[in-house]
């Protein structure tokens, strides 16, 4: 993993959690995800405002054969969309720590990332599910 | 055992290999999974088979017990109409490589049913003045109810406001469809024949997913599609509208007056009547709802060679992949059927299919001008396409037997969905002569006389 | 075969047409008087134009380009690519059936509405149930039109029951039909071999359950050995029994899913009853209830009243109308066609006949493929592409290798529960050479993989188009073609 995945966050629904200044988190999905995916089409992004609530749905990823949920990390109010996917979805595919980013949202109860893994954590629980 | 049956090929020698290299005695033996109990006894209680001459004949008495549109003429219509097919199009959907094919999933031995659709989906796109169009659907009355259900799954509202002037039958499988996920329907009331905007406006409200109405309505008539737009706009509805498709040769396409779906039966442009299917529903989107529509759609690509292809796309959808999650369970389209609708749209092309358009207007024009002559009253108060409504001094179903005794298959009765008693809605196409017409009229006049 | 790959709207000229219609014989009417402007078409659809022996030629090309049954061998499981017998379109094409209008007064359409009775209750007798409707456009509509019987039925007796139990092999049409219908899908797992666990089973039924959606003999081709105990575990807690009759290919005349304790059957016309599958449709798919669900039947229903054949809407518990007018009655002509051919002598030898085909070539292809389930199958069988899968050759490439020989390949990737799974149903059409040949290139095939995987992995290397580029496809849709694309390449040559 590069340097820029160390402070990150994970979610086991495999959504990775930055913080950035105040309350403020970017939301993506891990490396491991894209990879399982595959290919990546389309992404179906909240809009702007909406209200995100944690482990709920907040939008889908299509890749050529799937369809998958996308579970927010945590709660609170989209702020940034990454409109570029729109155009290249594949973004994800090739960059899904930086540019490949989903969402930032304004969080509602900071407490929430408490229960999210470290990089340590979510590598194990990743190869746990490799079994 | 042997082949008795034309499409069963083994022989007996055949069976006795096959069973020897299975190391089994008998076919019996590989049925004892079935347990023992719920193994029918003697044969089903169904006709003895019947020799191809027999059944043959059998099925033309069958068929001449009916009365067909060739021998009496027939002002039906009312969502099923006599249209011409030109002989071109059973011609080329007989040919089997089309119908005895499954559905696209090998591309590369399914490029001209892959084609054939993306041309399909290009001609609705034209006509509908959509951006996207599905592969087909069941039904008009069936994509209907669909592009209800994409309405108020897209919206995350539970209200459908569909016009009293839409298709009786839409308005019933919507109801029923409605019942799954249970979402409420509300029919919005007419003034005269025409969708009553006022009431729209009372009963749209911030739980209103979509309004649908019809283009022509049941009753013939062209609804004002600007103003229904506008006031579904100001609430953020969307906008359905369902469509003749023949019609809309002459009618401003609907996606040049804001409707986000567009749907409707392709019957009238290259599919015979057969006693109500089947048909072909067409499903048209604008962009924005590209990758939230039922059903099929194909794509154009490219292979390695850089060979332009076309392939089943945005599939990941589709119920054989999301399963519970899916939009829709439907995995299939009527791609016969709309092969044939292709075929009829390129022989009718450009010209030709407003030119039908045209003889569908002027003759119904004509139909209802001579009956205004004789002292009847048309109902419609506005202008419509190829149907219309008249009233008549006694109940619909009398006349309707009055005009077959003298050879012609009257209009369509009101009354039992309507409760318009002795109303009388009538079709006339491009197949109905003037000669036809005449003697409807004629008839007509002397069973009301009479 | 002359390459051609021109799309109808580029071989299209200005001024050209395909038909002549008769010029008016009644007064011109000039639509800019009768219509106000924003509603009149201001520009027309750009439809083609071409003479009729270009459109001739255009169509005559596409179908060049497609693998239909008539074609050659079409052994895709769980579709029942059997063949499609002629005298069925003929007599679908009579005038007495094609040109008569779904409202026509009952008297005018008496042998229409005999043709369907009769049905209706043949299929009743075949399936073991009580009455039938012939509405349901294809098996997804039978399958939530049962799902909404359902719920009808439970909810006369008071009650709501969400969950729909569903096994893990199930057709993904189950999950969704249910969804549709707005029930809950509970997954039951299957056993180690390959039939519903009915532990599991035991575990997940309740006063919740709505109902048990099965497909007997299940998409491994296996039988339910268990289903009286299952039929009646379900039974016990209320719950009703639907059949999905994708596979009724393998018990015609043997058994009934009546006798199995099913409450409601939908069968698939274009697959058992050898209606054409079209391309991907029309279809049929009726669906049969046992009595106690005949009041909830859609309607209208089709009866008889004396000698005279009748369309009664008048059923007040009828969950409604789920289809316009009364069915794919064309479909449903060529049902009846071919079960009259048949008569129930032939109706047996057909599911006998596609039972034994379906071992005997199970039995050839076992040695050289791995075979998650190695019993005696019904009317089909999974393989499984893992052996292959080793040397780094997929269940993909090598239905592509299949291509090259001229064959359609099997159902692949399903049911979900088979790694790289090879899903085959030969049907009892086909005649053992047919089924010899195949076999012996599945052979050839699997040999290729340990002795030249790059020709496997390639291929298709005969077809008129490579494979297709799937991702490009759904990143960037193209899904209608554009005229204003076609000016610029023209620009830019010019």
């Amino acid at each position: 993993m590069t340097k820029a995945t160390a402070n990150l966050l994970y979610s086991k629904e495999h959504e990775w959690v930055e913080q950035l200044e105040g309350n403020r988190v970017r939301i993506g999905i891990s490396d491991y995800a894209q990879k399982a995916l595959g290919d990546i089409v389309f992404v179906e992004n909240p809009e702007i405002d909406d209200e995100v609530i944690v482990n709920e749905s907040m939008g889908t990823i299509e890749s050529v054969k799937a369809v998958s949920e996308l579970y927010s990390p945590v709660s609170g109010t989209v702020v940034a969309v990454n409109e570029e996917l729109e155009g290249a979805p594949e973004t994800i595919n090739e960059n899904p720590f930086e540019a490949g980013w989903l969402i930032e949202v304004e969080i509602s109860n900071p407490e929430e990332l408490e229960s999210l893994l470290n990089e340590e954590e979510y590598e194990a629980f990743t190869n746990e599910g490799e079994e | 055992m042997t082949s008795t049956y034309r499409y069963l090929p083994d022989t007996k020698q055949d069976q006795e290999e096959m069973l020897e290299f299975l190391q089994v005695s008998s076919i019996d033996e590989l049925f004892e999974d079935i347990p023992a109990d719920i193994r029918l006894q003697g044969e089903l209680n169904i006709p003895q088979a019947v020799p191809e001459p027999l059944l043959m004949k059998k099925m033309n008495q069958l068929a001449t017990k009916n009365i067909n549109a060739n021998q009496y003429p027939t002002f039906l219509g009312a969502g099923t109409y006599d249209h011409y097919i030109p002989s071109v199009v059973n011609h080329m959907i007989s040919r089997s490589e089309f119908y005895t094919a499954y559905t696209p999933y090998q591309p590369e031995i399914s490029q001209g049913e892959l084609q054939a659709i993306f041309e399909f989906q290009t001609m609705v796109c034209e006509l509908t003045g959509m951006d996207v169009a599905n592969s087909s659907m069941y039904d008009g009355f069936t994509s209907l109810a669909e592009a209800a259900s994409l309405a108020v799954a897209s919206t995350r509202r539970s209200k459908i406001l569909v016009s009293k002037a839409v298709h009786p039958e839409s308005r019933a499988i919507l109801r029923t469809v409605a019942d799954g996920p249970g979402y409420t329907v509300e029919e919005i009331q007419l003034t005269d024949e025409i969708t009553d905007l006022g009431k729209l406006k009372e009963q749209i409200d911030k739980d209103t997913a979509a309004v649908i109405v019809q283009y022509p309505n049941f009753f013939g008539s062209i609804e004002d599609l600007t103003e229904i737009k506008k006031i579904a706009e100001e609430n953020k509805a969307l906008f359905i509208v369902s469509a003749n498709p023949l019609a809309l040769a002459l009618l401003q396409a609907p996606g040049k007056l804001g409707a986000d779906i567009v749907i409707g039966d392709m019957q009238p442009l290259g599919i015979p009547m057969s006693f109500g299917g089947p048909h072909c529903g067409y499903f048209a989107v604008s962009k924005k709802f590209m990758r939230k529509i039922p059903g099929r759609i194909v794509g154009q690509t490219e292979d390695e060679k850089g060979q332009r292809g076309f392939v089943l796309t945005l599939q990941a959808r589709e119920q054989h992949i999301r399963r519970d999650k899916a939009s829709s369970n439907i995995c299939s389209n009527q791609a016969l059927n709309a092969l044939a609708s292709s075929i009829c749209m390129t022989s009718l092309g450009k010209q030709g299919i407003r030119q039908m358009a045209q003889l569908n207007l002027e003759k119904s024009d004509y139909m209802a001008k001579t009956l205004k002559q004789k002292g009847f009253v048309i109902l419609n108060q506005s202008p419509f396409f190829n149907e219309f409504v008249v009233e008549l001094p006694r109940p619909v179903k009398e006349v309707n037997a009055k005009l077959l005794e003298a050879g012609i298959i009257g209009g369509f009765d009101l009354e039992s969905d309507y409760g318009h008693e002795n109303q009388m809605l009538l079709a006339v196409t491009e197949q109905r002569t003037k000669e036809e017409i005449d003697q409807f009229v004629e008839v007509l006049e002397a069973i009301v006389n009479g | 075969m002359v390459e051609y790959n021109d799309l109808i709207f580029e071989i299209s000229r200005p001024g050209r047409i395909g038909s002549s219609l008769p010029e008016s014989d009644v007064d011109s009417v000039d639509i800019t008087n009768k219509l106000p402007k924003h509603l009149i078409r201001d520009v027309p659809a750009e439809l083609p134009e071409v003479s009729e022996l270009q459109l001739v030629r255009h169509y005559t090309a596409l179908s060049n380009k497609n693998h239909g049954i008539d074609n050659g061998f079409y052994p895709l499981g769980s579709c029942t690519m059997k063949y499609n017998p002629k005298i069925n379109e003929d007599v679908a094409r009579l005038e007495g059936f094609s040109r008569i209008h779904p409202y026509q007064p009952v008297e005018t359409v008496q042998g229409a509405l005999e043709v369907l009775y009769e049905l209706q209750e043949e299929l009743a007798v075949i399936t073991g149930m009580d009455a039938v409707t012939l509405q349901p456009s294809a098996g997804a509509q039978g399958e939530w039109t049962g799902l909404m019987m359902v719920k009808a039925y439970h909810a006369q007796k008071g009650e709501t029951r969400k969950q729909v139990l569903v096994p893990d092999s199930a057709h993904g049409t189950n999950p969704a039909s249910a969804t549709v219908a707005g029930f809950e899908t509970i997954t039951i797992p299957s056993n180690e071999n390959g039939l519903v666990n009915l532990e599991e089973l035991k575990k997940h039924v309740g006063p919740d359950t709505a109902a048990l959606m099965l497909t007997n003999p299940n998409t491994l081709g296996l039988f339910e050995k268990e289903i009286v105990e299952i039929a009646q575990v379900v039974h016990e807690a209320g719950g009703l029994l639907y059949y999905d009759g994708a596979n009724a290919n393998a018990i015609l005349g043997k058994t009934t899913p009546g006798q199995m304790g099913f409450d409601i059957v939908h069968l698939n016309l274009h697959k058992t009853f050898t209606t054409p599958h079209g391309g991907g449709g029309p279809g049929a798919g009726p669906v049969g209830v046992k009595e106690k669900l005949i009041p909830y039947l859609p309607v209208p229903r089709v009866e008889k009243d004396g000698e005279k054949y009748v369309l009664n809407a008048n059923h007040p518990l009828s969950i409604g109308r789920v289809k316009g007018y009364y069915g794919n009655f064309g479909i449903l002509l060529r049902a009846y066609t071919y079960i009259r051919t048949m008569g129930p002598e032939g109706l047996r030898q057909v599911s006998e006949s596609a039972v034994l085909h379906a071992n005997y070539l199970r039995k050839r292809l076992e040695p050289y493929f791995e075979a998650p389930y190695s019993q005696v199958c019904k009317h089909e069988f999974v393989l499984s592409g893992s052996r292959q899968k080793k040397l780094g050759v997929r269940t993909l490439d090598m239905a592509k290798r299949l291509l090259d020989f001229g064959y359609h390949p099997p159902t692949i990737y399903f049911p979900l529960n088979v790694e790289e799974c090879l899903m085959i149903e030969p049907t009892e059409t086909e005649s053992k050479e047919t089924l010899d040949a195949f076999a012996d290139v599945m052979i050839q095939i699997a040999k290729e993989v340990e002795d030249n995987p790059g020709v496997v992995l390639e291929a298709p290397h005969t077809t008129v188009i490579g494979r297709l580029d799937e991702v490009q496809a759904a990143r960037q849709p193209i899904l209608r073609y554009e005229k204003a694309v076609e000016v610029e390449k023209e620009t830019v040559k010019s």
